[in-house]
């Protein structure tokens, strides 16, 4: 194969990699943008929803798609369960005190960790895609699953985009983003408002994860990358930012797939640790963001 | 060293995304003196000090301290020069004992705690209470503990924002008798509400209004001074 | 009781119960304790950084590593003597910890920690990188001969225990001495009120750089120690987990207390070891003891204790 189609494949594949990316660290920079919590937890529940999908899959029978289309309703359900719970149980009693939240969410990220260890087991599983569809472009084929899994991550994130900015939720979510105490001088529950976000957050993850299990193995280890490279999206894309988050997205999805192609995935994810490290030094509001004044 | 002016700014100018907090002021303290900085709100007083202080930079102008110029140095060493600074918002360690929070303030300078500690708490009347926690003290209290740490860095020029906001009747009389004293060692900038102090204690008085100087002068000139009415009285 | 004369003899009969132990202590616990004791000194540092000066790193496991490795590549690479090999590895915890915090200290809360994280990760990976020369995850053991120093032999159980007991003593008397210092007020005054702290002419960035890089040499002493007491050296000491231990220990024991640490490394130690026994899964201990603390017992034993009790504990 020559060099232009290998790198055509390289984009489609980072592009792959950008959407899945991209939904998880909107649930990432969500949850810190509107309750200025660092969810260290959040590659668990990625990981969660992989394992969830699993099983989901595993315990039904019939057809590939009946399973994964069951996975994709019950994984994100679930895993937004468990961070409500979590809210509810841990966060807010801590006040959303930012140092003590994320030992705190060190603490349920080891708890998931263990736990799915123990019910799950130390292997990668499968789950089967819903549908075998193979394009065949003129150098090489490419799987259609994989390009349905970027149509779904960009309806996802439009939907999530609707729903910030136009409707009531969004708007009140918006609202104790800017100032909680007023916020609820207005009427508002904010402590609806946290739970709600942060399951919402959760369960972006988890259904990311849901699109990738065909592609990726479930295992119990699988949210450690998902974490570091939310980190990285949502502190380059200026903590907060929607936009920006999505933006850096695809520029990290996209030259991480081309960069792994011709650097050591070693190499490029120290660089890209120490752009991010950097990035907070030298330029907090993150390369896409504004300065406030 | 019989410097006319102990500390001398000019052109000073900070801007807040378009709002002209401070705008071109220029300005001069006389050693020894007390100098009462008013306006109503907004006028760009706490800005102007923090100019002073080293707390918020300058974008245009300069300011000669004692002869030296000082634009650029951050706040910790003009503290260290003899700028003392007590917060507007009382500012304390509310976890530190009294006697800890006095003792910060003297190890700045490299005093002796142990003479100096009860010196300062005696100064303010807060002798009694050097094993409480800053924290549990009354509002007032605080206001006092916060002088008593501008004094213990032995400052030639003490500023304080609004230092009887909060005190009752007695403490403010016990506050004016302290101040009054400081003179000729300590010169001190006063920004006050409070005119009965502004008119007993300030030899001079300055008065801001939207960043720029109003008037300038004694407090008999002010309070005849029709611009300040004006601005005071309103529209 | 003068407050001096009750902290001296508390931390000396500290010390003493601990050189009690090595003569009628099983040799189950006697190896345990070495461990522990290396460990605190470890904690320690952190405390420094964090109970005392306010500043949450979840990157000490850099500044831990870099003890291990400049001990141990030293003595494996260059094959210098263990003497010099030693004072390499501290030293290289304090460098590291300062230079990180030339950067990192610019940033404060929520990105200090991120930036000291992605730090840390930054160093790991490096590690792995060069697995030629570090041997990875994997690691290597340093043989006894190259560890001893002039006859000092630190591979019998013996001389292990005096000898990580030496070093906790050492650590333990710097530590009380700097918190009873001059910059230890200083650390505790920029945690309480950073800018209260500037208005009265200190440098919160040089006190805060200074803090961590005290921090640093507590943790590349352990690291160093580590490596030469027990001679393993791997990338598993690099790891976020070896970053979080030490936060859990000051959580433990009490954030801000000279004893904390120790007494923190001591419990979730044989917390650990008793879950072990019992089932595999010991990390969810570690998970739920953190959550557990942190909302129930935010300021550790210690903490707690001086709250109702002994004010005058340091």
């Amino acid at each position: 194969m020559s060099f232009g189609p290998y790198l055509l494949l390289a984009v489609l594949e980072g592009l792959v990699s950008a959407a899945v990316l991209a939904l998880t660290a909107v649930g990432l920079g969500l949850v810190f943008g509107v309750m200025r919590v660092v969810n260290v937890a959040h590659g668990a529940f990625f990981m969660l929803g992989a394992v969830i999908a699993w099983m989901v899959a595993d315990a039904l029978p019939g057809p590939p798609a009946l399973g994964f289309a069951a996975a994709l309703v019950v994984a994100p359900l679930a895993v937004a369960a468990l961070a409500a719970a979590v809210d509810f149980g841990v966060l807010k009693r801590l006040g959303y005190d930012p140092d003590a939240t994320i030992v705190a969410t060190i603490g349920v990220l080891y708890i998931v960790e263990q736990a799915a260890l123990s019910l799950f087991g130390p292997d990668a599983r499968p789950v089967q895609a819903p549908f075998n569809l193979r394009l065949q472009l003129p150098w090489f084929g490419y799987s259609g699953y994989k390009l349905a899994v970027v149509a779904a991550a960009v309806v996802v994130l439009l939907a999530v985009w609707l729903v910030l900015s136009r409707s009531r939720a969004g708007l009140v979510m918006r609202a104790t983003q800017i100032d909680g105490e007023t916020a609820r001088a207005f009427g508002i529950d904010t402590d609806r408002v946290y739970a709600g976000v942060f399951a919402l957050g959760a369960g972006l993850a988890a259904l990311a994860a849901v699109l990738v299990v065909p592609i990726q193995q479930a295992h119990y280890l699988m949210g450690g990358d998902p974490l570091l490279l939310s980190f990285i999206v949502v502190i380059i894309g200026g903590l907060g930012s929607l936009r920006g988050t999505v933006i850096a997205a695809l520029l990290i999805g996209v030259s991480e797939g081309v960069v792994s192609v011709f650097f050591s995935p070693t190499l490029a994810k120290i660089l890209a640790t120490l752009l991010v490290a950097l990035v907070l030094v030298f330029r907090p509001q993150g390369l896409f963001g504004r300065r406030a004044a | 060293m019989a410097a006319v002016t102990l500390l001398d700014a000019r052109g000073l100018v900070r801007h807040f995304d378009g709002l002209k907090a401070v705008d071109g002021v220029d300005f001069d303290l006389a050693p020894g003196e007390v100098h009462a900085l008013i306006g109503p709100n907004g006028a760009g007083k706490t800005t102007f000090v923090g100019l002073l202080s080293g707390r918020v930079a300058a974008q245009a102008g300069t300011i000669r301290f004692a002869g030296e110029d000082i634009t650029r140095l951050p706040a910790h060493r003009r503290v260290r020069r003899g700028i003392a600074y007590t917060f507007q918002i009382t500012s304390v360690y509310a976890r530190l004992s009294l006697a800890e929070n006095v003792g910060l303030a003297v190890q700045s300078r490299g005093g002796d705690r142990r003479r100096e500690v009860p010196e300062a708490l005696a100064r303010v009347g807060l002798e009694g209470e050097a094993g409480t926690l800053a924290g549990r003290l009354s509002y007032g209290h605080q206001r006092l503990l916060e002088v008593a740490m501008g004094l213990a860095l032995h400052p030639r020029l003490l500023i304080l924002d609004e230092p009887t906001q909060g005190l009752a009747e007695g403490e403010i009389a016990a506050f004016k008798e302290l101040v009054a004293g400081l003179a000729p060692a300590t010169t001190v900038l006063l920004i006050e509400h409070n005119m009965d102090v502004v008119m007993d204690l300030a030899q001079r008085i300055t008065v801001l209004n939207f960043g720029k100087v109003l008037a300038r002068g004694s407090p008999q000139e002010i309070r005849a001074d029709r611009a300040v009415q004006a601005a005071y009285l309103g529209d | 009781m003068s407050d001096t004369g009750r902290i001296l003899s508390l931390h000396l009969a500290v010390l003493a119960a601990l050189l009690g132990l090595h003569f009628v202590a099983p040799p189950y616990h006697h190896a345990n304790l070495a461990r522990v004791m290396v460990l605190a000194v470890y904690a320690m540092g952190y405390n420094i950084a964090f109970g005392y000066t306010g500043l949450l790193s979840l990157g000490h496991a850099l500044f831990f590593a870099a003890g291990l490795y400049g001990t141990g590549l030293t003595i494996q690479l260059a094959g210098w003597p263990a003497g010099p090999a030693l004072i390499t590895g501290l030293l290289a915890g304090a460098a590291v910890a300062g230079g990180l915090g030339l950067l990192a200290l610019r940033t404060a809360g929520v990105s200090f920690m991120i930036v000291t994280l992605m730090f840390a990760q930054a160093g790991y990976l490096t590690i792995l990188y060069f697995t030629g020369y570090t041997r990875g995850e994997e690691g290597f053991v340093l043989p006894a001969a190259a560890r001893s120093i002039g006859g000092l032999d630190p591979t019998g159980e013996a001389a292990r225990y005096l000898l990580a007991l030496a070093l906790f003593a050492v650590a333990l008397a710097v530590n009380l001495g700097l918190v009873r210092s001059g910059l230890g007020r200083v650390m505790v005054a920029i945690r309480e009120n950073e800018e209260r702290s500037r208005m009265l002419g200190y440098d919160p960035f040089r006190v805060k750089l200074a803090a961590l890089a005290i921090s640093g040499l507590y943790a590349g002493a352990a690291g160093a120690a580590w490596g030469w007491l027990f001679g393993y050296v791997g990338a598993g000491f690099a790891t976020i987990q070896y970053s979080i231990l030490p936060l859990l220990y000051v959580l433990l024991g009490g954030a801000g207390t000279v004893l904390g640490p120790f007494l923190g490394a001591l419990a979730m130690f044989y917390l650990i070891d008793i879950a072990s026994g019992l089932t595999d899964a010991y990390l969810m201990v570690v998970g739920v003891a953190l959550v557990v603390l942190v909302l129930f017992a935010p300021k550790g034993i210690l903490g707690s204790l001086r709250e109702r009790w002994l004010r005058w504990l340091p």
